[in-house]
């Protein structure tokens, strides 16, 4: 008896076309092992309480082929006015000839797949460890199947001295891109990055990715993520972090379409005095859907996180905030704070807010709060009535409304191209 | 500048304007005064152009063009400013950004060259000292956390950065104890030339002692019932709006 094949298997099946024969027995051991949990795994249904608010099927119905890398041209992406290391990905794959980076003593940054024949003790201990086993379909569909990355290692001390800009670029048709990336932070370093995903031509593609981010004691780590993906493209975005004490993980998510884009953000805080700050904005148009799911799990005391996602929602677009904050039972003297605001633009714009908090400790100040509103009608005229057109009023107040989802950004150039692409979006 | 014939409006069905005439010259200051619900803010309301009001008869010239064709920022553009009743609390937009904007657009409606900072920067100075606005305020949240007097303060802090034609002052005084009042008003004053005209709308007599007006009108029940010089905004205050009601029933 034959076996009807489902979805997963469909996807798998092109995924074996895959080879990775160069790699040794250590990473082949990890991705066997997420293909035996893929084989108990099925795509999720909005019967599962995680994917609730969104449908995947428009993801999960298609027949998709893990193309090869292109031959592309960077420049439209890389943000002006920003001294940075440039590193670029096509399709999930490292293409040397189009980055361009200095190298910096301290500073290792390496392909996933040349990092993992160079068997580096910290790539090695950290690689998959923060990944393995957590039950997630899509994850482990990127354990097995993932092409190549950025590794980032910064040694103990180190200050990397520019940030680095790793650009994941898409083309094609029904493409199954996998990246992955890992950046370990040993104690008392620095480094900021920022990852940005687009297209270009792409129809119909699938960004499965995954970075995992270590950080050691009392090391600082800033991910600056921005999603800007043409029509009819797909992403689910995980990212997997591990502070250690005294440590301050900073992550500022700016999405600004996507036809169906998930984020899913994981923070494990397993050290004293640690700092983790989740900066968040979504701008859906059209029939867009923008879900973030974040944990924040506090396992150690005297730790301070905080949380702000906003969104600005279109047309028919969707947004989708859960987040949740887990202050475990050693967690004593947590302040956890978080919020999620949105802007419907629309009547028939939709939000789906679930902020989340499970408190085990006694000690703790935490505090969530959801808003869901409009534009204030009063505001806009009392701009108007001094002369400022209704577009630039509405741009105005968007503005203002955003600009502290994004406030934790240290990066410049990078907080003007972003306020920038804010701007044109709503300049009608 | 300003003339209003035959005004007629409504809002939600309810006529609250019910044939206004006036006429405002340059180098004026009119004071409309009347009783709560006589009309006064609904007035202030169309001329700035306000949604929620349908006007349904009559028209307002302003320099001879058609004011209720415009959209309000055309209208503030033109040289018409409401100093609002209730200032609007903008979180996230500074006080600065938001006048930088306002006057570059007026500019750019005029078909002038943006401000430069430096030109820009000296006008905050100069203007802000004019209302003895702290130079902090300029700074914060458009009046985010202003008290009432610093948000009233603000409103002509905002007419001064503008320079308008036309000032239309919505109960000004309202909420604004008398030193308050009295760096308003001073303002106000200062700011008068032979080029602009002020439309004071207040409730009491008391801001009339600081902006002396050329005119007082009387608005009851949706029309101007009486008109005269400021003696009638003493003797109004004197007898009371009941005297107004009692000699229309005569």
């Amino acid at each position: 008896m034959i076996a009807e094949l489902t979805k997963k298997d469909l996807i798998i099946e092109q995924l074996n076309a895959l080879t990775f024969h160069a790699e040794n027995e250590h990473f082949k051991t990890l991705r066997q092992a997420a293909r035996t949990a893929l084989a108990d795994l099925e795509f999720p249904t909005s019967k599962t309480e995680y994917w609730k608010y969104t449908r995947l099927g428009k993801v999960t119905n298609k027949t998709y082929t893990a193309q090869s890398a292109a031959t592309v041209d960077p420049t439209p992406f890389l943000i002006p006015g920003l001294d940075a290391h440039i590193l670029v990905l096509v399709n999930g794959r490292f293409k040397a000839e189009l980055s361009s980076f200095s190298s910096q003593p301290g500073v290792t940054v390496l392909a996933l797949q040349e990092a993992k024949t160079a068997s580096r003790t910290a790539f090695t201990k950290h690689f998959n460890q923060y990944t393995v086993q957590q039950g997630e379909i899509f994850m482990e569909l990127n354990n097995a199947y993932h092409t190549d990355g950025i590794y980032l290692e910064v040694e103990k001390g180190i200050v990397a001295e520019k940030p680095y800009h790793v650009l994941n670029i898409t083309t094609g048709n029904q493409n199954i891109v996998q990246p992955r990336n890992l950046i370990v932070s040993a104690p008392d370093s620095q480094i900021k990055l920022i990852e940005s995903f687009v297209t270009i031509e792409a129809q119909e593609s699938f960004t499965n990715s995954i970075a995992e981010f270590y950080v050691a004691e009392n090391a600082s780590v800033e991910y600056n993520k921005i999603q800007s993906f043409g029509p009819d493209n797909y992403q689910i975005a995980t990212e997997q972090v591990y502070q250690e004490s005294n440590s301050r993980f900073t992550v500022n998510t700016a999405t600004f379409n996507g036809t169906l884009m998930r984020n899913n953000l994981n923070v494990e805080v397993n050290g004293t005095y640690c700092e983790t700050n989740l900066g968040g904005l979504y701008l859906g148009k059209g029939k867009d859907h923008i879900d973030n799911h974040t944990v924040i799990d506090h396992k150690q005391p005297h730790c301070n996180s905080n949380e702000v996602y906003k969104g600005v929602l279109d047309d028919e677009s969707t947004g989708v905030f859960n987040g949740k904050v887990f202050v475990r039972q050693d967690a004593q003297i947590t302040n956890a704070f978080q919020q999620n605001n949105n802007i419907l633009l629309s009547d028939n714009a939709t939000v789906n807010s679930k902020p989340e908090l499970e408190i085990y400790a006694d000690d703790v100040k935490c505090s969530h709060g959801s808003t869901t509103g409009q534009i204030d009608d009063e505001a806009i005229f009392y701009l108007q009535s001094r002369g400022i057109s209704k577009r630039n009023a509405i741009n105005l107040m968007i503005n203002a409304f955003a600009k502290d989802a994004l406030e934790k950004i240290t990066i410049e150039a990078l907080e003007e191209y972003i306020n920038t692409k804010i701007e044109a979006r709503f300049t009608k | 500048m300003l003339q209003i014939k035959n005004l007629h409006a409504k809002v939600e069905d309810k006529e609250i304007l019910k044939g206004i005439n006036l006429e405002v010259k340059a180098g004026e200051v009119h004071a409309i005064m009347g009783p709560n619900g006589s009309g006064k803010s609904t007035l202030s309301s169309v001329l700035a152009g306000r949604e929620a009001y349908e006007v349904t008869e009559g028209e307002v010239l302003f320099n001879g063009k058609d004011l209720l064709d415009l959209a309000p920022e055309e209208r503030a553009n033109e040289g018409v400013f409401l100093a609002f009743q209730y200032p609007v609390e903008i979180p996230g937009v500074s006080n600065i950004n938001f006048l930088k904007t306002a006057i570059n657009e007026k500019r750019d409606y005029n078909k002038q060259e943006p401000v430069s900072a430096k030109e820009f920067l000296s006008l905050v100075k100069e203007k802000s000292a004019l209302v003895e606005l702290d130079a902090k305020l300029a700074n914060r949240s458009v009046n985010e956390g202003f008290s009432g007097g610093e948000k009233k303060r603000n409103e002509i802090f905002q007419m001064a950065m503008l320079e308008p034609k036309l000032s239309i002052l919505d109960e000004t005084d309202s909420g604004l104890d008398i030193d308050a009042l009295k760096i308003v008003a001073n303002g106000v004053n200062k700011l008068k030339s032979p080029e602009n005209a002020t439309i004071v709308i207040t409730h009491y007599q008391r801001l009339l002692d600081y902006i002396v007006p050329d005119f007082v009108h009387v608005l009851y029940n949706g029309r101007i019932v009486k008109s005269g010089t400021k003696e009638l905004a003493l003797e109004l205050e004197e007898k009371g709006y009941d005297w107004i009601k009692n000699e229309l029933k005569v």
